[in-house]
Formats: structure tokens, C-alpha cells, sequence
């Protein structure tokens, strides 16, 4: 028998000797990660490989967005010809949050008549969706580029600095992602709300309209208060700005995404034990 | 019961112990938040629990063909879902030695857009083997599935034949130590379920464990050496196949 060489699970499983249900989540799914390149692999294949228009719609998306924005805001703000720049930035990193947490939260709901019929680690419909959307944001920063030759506004060395924020991102995304799904696995109406929240946030978050405008709401509480203000200000520093973080604005923005995400983590796993119950 | 042991053995594969498993039901269906949160208000939020099962004591060794037999809603399913780890129990110990591969329900994890071959690695992944693994039991999945040159196009041109055999190979390609089959005998033709007996028996030659659900006393009675009654969640009968099928029949037909 060649068993041991082919299956992920541990041989012996033994209900009355179970650790610690985060750190047992982790190591499963660290062993089952061929499932989430395979899970990512099918939502990319099956958004581009059988039409043109599905990689093309990808980068049309920010760019009709953009567009739009641009023509009814650029006159508004003074920023002369550096608006759709601006917006492109700031709409690639929130698409990027925004369609990741919605994903995930119809991963679950598709993934939980699987849940209820074999074992699978319960994150990893979740982890996979946010994998889904990096290579997403990595497809839409071609019409970024595009915008910024065109608009010819510079393109800074401090691009290089772009994965490690969009780790940050994802981060954020997944505790955010984990904390929602955990939700509609006990009441499947919150998918329906969560778009309704996902507004109300964009609006609240310097996305559309310049962090100027805001600082001056609540006495600048406002921004403080939005845990998602420091971690896609980054991402807009880096591109738009061609700035270096400072320390404290990277420690601030790190802070808030991986302790977002070990949050989510372990409310989720903790409560994933019952999702099978829930028929 | 003088067989049961309150520890497993070497040759033990599903040693279940005291394992009840109790599902907390609101008394109404509450199914959204909003609801949820209006009665947590007026303070109306009730539950009543159901014993799906209960206090179940079971020990199948290694190699042993197992049949499961029980009326719809006697705690089947609750029972197979404890034993592949889907469900945590209430209460009680659940002890598995060796990988479990439970059937998919036929089509559960295929995406109708991807290709065959591309879902026998999806599914594949799903069930818990590796990409190495995979790649040598394709041929094998391949061959036992008779999909032909199908296996490359989409798995939405493919008749509910054609899926179930997909389904099948997969689940079974790995000699699994413990195999659940849930009512699958039925899907198909004669050939392929001849097939499916075959690839069970051969299972059981190489040792590994078989757990079968079937509501076919018949069934039961050719392919198991033991079998579990189940009803309300209780074990009502455990022993010889023949005996426990009997039972079953007279239970079902008043006999």
C-alpha cells in the first residue's frame, strides 16, 4: 500500500486529542495547498479561458470607472491632469479589497454543501478567493500603467514596493473575508447585506476623493477610526505618490491588516467546528 | 456486547465510543440575521435539540466489508459524516485509523465549465491528494472512468453516466483505508456496477475497510460480513449481516 506517500491526512485521527483549532487549520492548510492552487487555478481558467472579453472586461473595468470619474470629478479637485491617475490608483486597490470579500463570502456559500458531504480545511475556500484576486490586481495594473504613460504622469522607482503592499491588502482582505464568511455560514442573508456596507465604505475611505477633503471630518477621526485607510494608502503612496512609507506608516498598516487577519482567523476556526450543523 | 473493546486495537480501522451527536434546532426557523437579531431583542431566540445519534459504541476492523442499514432520517448520513470527519460529535470519541474517502455526492466539486481532466485534478485536490499523486493515477482514473476522448472538453457535454463514472474513479482511484459507499451500487449500468462490486472486492483483498450504505437488503446480505441497524439514532441491531438484514426486513415490512 502505497498510502502514505499519497494522502495529506494524518493516519490516525483521534476527536479526543485535538489541539488548538487555529493552529490545526494552519498545518491543514499548508498540507492541502495544491487544493487552493487548484481552486484558483479554476476561477482564473474559467473567467479567461473561453472568452476574450473576460480578460478584457478585468482591465475595462477600472478603465470605464476611471473614465467616468474623471470626467465628473477632475474639474472639482485641483489636481490639473493627474486625476485619472489618482482614481485608477485608488480604484485598483479597492476593487481588489472589495471584489475578494464578496467573492468569498459565494465561495462559502458554494463551498458549504462540501462541507457537509467530505473534510476540508475550512479556510481554504476563503484563502483561495483572496489568491484569485491578486492575480486579478496583477492583470489590472496594465491599463494602470496604461493610464499613466498616457496621462503622463511618472511612474516612481517606489513601484517596486507594490507586491509588499498588496500583501498587506490581501491580509487585511482575508481577516475582513474570514470574520464575514464565518457569518454567512449561520445566516446566509448577510451576503446580501454586505454590498450595502461595501458603499458606505468606499464613500468613507479616501477612494474617489482626495484624503484632503477628509482629514478635515470628525477632527480627522473619521480616518482614524477606518482600519482600511492606512492599508490601501499605502498601495497609493507607493504607485501614485512615488513616496517611500515611513516606518510608522508601514508598522500602522501592518498592524492593522495581520492583526485584522489573525482576528478573523481565529473566529472562524473556532466556529467553523459548527458550520456542518447548520442545515 | 462481549467484542467491544474500550480502546482500539492494532487491528482496529472506526472505533466509535459513546458518540452522540445532538443538532440544536431553533424551535423556529430562524435563517437570517435580521430575524436573528429581532428575537434576540423581544428575547424569543429557542432551541430544541435533536439526537441525531445516540451513545453509539462501534468497532469495525480492518478489512471488514461493514453494511449500514436503517429507514431514512435513522442518523445514516449523521453516522458517516462523524466517521469522515465532517462532523464533529457532541459528545463521545471518534478514533479512524487511515485516510477515508467518502463518495462525493455524484457531481459535488465539478465545475460544468472546466474540462474532464480538469476536474479529476479539482476533485481530486478536493479529496486530499497531492498534484503528484494526481499525475500518477491519472491513467488509472482514466481507464476505469471509459470517458474517452472526452476527458477534454467540458464537463457540461457530458451525460449524468459519464459524470458519475468521473466521480467514481476518482474517489476510488487511491485504495483508500476505509471506503464509504453511500447507495452508489444503483448509479449506472449493469456493467459499470458490476465494475464498482469488482473494484470493492479487490478493496478488501488489499485490506482496506468498506462501510455500505444501502437500503438493498440484498446488497447487504452478498457483499457484508457484519452490519448496524440504526434507528432513531440508536443502535438497534449489530452483528451478522444475514441476521441484521432480517431484522431490518421485518422492521420495514412488519413481518
Amino acid at each position: 500500500m502505497n498510502n502514505q506517500s499519497t494522502t495529506l491526512r494524518p493516519t490516525i485521527y483521534d476527536s479526543s486529542k485535538q489541539r488548538n483549532a487555529a493552529i490545526e487549520e494552519l498545518r491543514s492548510v499548508s498540507r492541502y495547498r495544491d487544493l487552493i492552487f487548484q481552486l484558483i487555478r479554476r476561477d482564473i481558467v474559467t473567467r479567461y479561458k473561453r472568452s476574450v472579453l473576460g480578460i478584457l472586461w478585468t482591465m475595462l473595468n477600472p478603465l470605464g470607472t476611471m473614465l467616468i470619474l474623471s470626467v465628473v470629478f477632475s474639474q472639482m479637485f485641483n489636481m490639473r491632469g493627474t486625476y485619472p491617475a489618482f482614481i485608477i490608483t485608488n480604484l485598483i486597490a479597492w476593487n481588489f479589497f472589495s471584489q475578494t470579500t464578496s467573492a468569498s463570502l459565494n465561495a462559502m456559500l458554494w463551498g458549504s454543501s462540501l462541507f457537509k458531504s467530505i473534510y476540508l480545511p475550512r479556510t481554504s475556500f476563503v484563502v483561495a478567493t483572496i489568491g484569485t484576486g491578486f492575480i486579478n490586481t496583477l492583470l489590472a495594473l496594465v491599463p494602470l500603467i496604461l493610464i499613466f504613460l498616457i496621462t503622463k504622469v511618472p511612474l516612481h522607482a517606489t513601484i517596486v514596493l507594490l507586491p509588499l503592499s498588496m500583501i498587506l491588502v490581501a491580509a487585511f482582505a482575508l481577516g475582513i473575508s474570514l470574520i464575514l464568511s464565518t457569518f454567512v455560514a449561520f445566516f446566509p442573508d448577510v451576503a446580501e447585506m454586505y454590498p450595502i456596507l461595501l458603499t458606505a465604505w468606499m464613500y468613507l475611505t479616501p477612494i474617489i476623493i482626495p484624503e484632503e477633503i477628509y482629514t478635515k471630518i470628525l477632527g480627522g477621526w473619521l480616518l482614524r477610526l477606518n482600519p482600511l485607510f492606512p492599508v490601501i494608502r499605502i498601495f497609493r503612496l507607493v504607485i501614485y505618490d512615488g513616496k517611500v512609507p515611513t516606518l510608522a506608516e508601514w508598522g500602522i498598516a501592518a498592524g492593522v491588516a495581520l492583526g485584522t487577519l489573525m482576528i478573523g482567523w481565529i473566529f472562524f476556526t473556532q466556529k467553523s467546528k459548527s458550520f456542518a450543523y447548520h442545515v | 456486547m462481549s467484542d467491544f473493546s474500550p480502546e482500539p486495537q492494532n487491528d482496529t480501522a472506526i472505533f466509535l465510543s459513546g458518540v452522540s451527536v445532538c443538532y440544536r434546532l431553533p424551535s423556529e426557523k430562524v435563517a437570517t440575521l435580521k430575524e436573528y437579531m429581532i428575537r434576540v431583542i423581544q428575547g424569543k431566540v429557542r432551541y430544541h435539540s435533536f439526537r441525531a445519534l445516540n451513545d453509539i459504541d462501534l468497532f469495525v476492523k480492518r478489512g471488514e466489508i461493514f453494511g449500514i442499514l436503517g429507514r431514512n432520517g435513522a442518523g445514516k448520513s449523521t453516522l458517516l459524516k462523524v466517521i469522515s470527519r465532517v462532523l464533529i460529535p457532541t459528545e463521545g470519541r471518534v478514533w479512524i485509523n487511515g485516510m477515508v474517502s467518502p463518495m462525493l455526492e455524484l457531481g459535488a466539486g465539478f465545475h460544468p465549465e472546466l474540462t474532464g481532466m480538469e476536474n479529476i485534478h479539482l476533485n481530486a485536490t478536493l479529496l486530499g491528494h497531492s498534484r503528484k499523486a494526481i499525475n500518477q493515477k491519472i491513467p488509472e482514473i482514466l481507464y476505469f472512468a471509459e470517458i474517452g476522448e472526452f476527458i477534454e472538453a467540458p464537463l457540461r457535454t457530458y451525460s449524468s453516466g459519464m459524470v458519475a463514472r468521473l466521480g467514481f474513479s476518482v474517489a476510488t482511484a487511491w485504495e483508500p483505508d476505509i471506503l464509504i459507499l453511500d447507495e452508489v451500487l444503483s448509479v449506472g449500468d449493469a456493467a459499470f456496477t458490476k465494475k464498482c462490486t469488482e473494484r470493492m472486492r479487490s478493496f478488501r483483498k488489499s485490506g482496506a475497510t468498506v462501510l455500505l450504505v444501502s437500503h438493498s437488503v440484498d446488497t447487504i446480505r452478498s457483499l457484508c460480513q457484519r452490519a448496524l441497524l440504526l434507528e432513531h439514532g440508536n443502535i438497534m441491531e449489530i452483528g451478522p449481516a444475514r441476521e441484521v438484514s432480517e431484522k431490518y426486513h421485518r422492521l420495514i415490512f412488519g413481518k
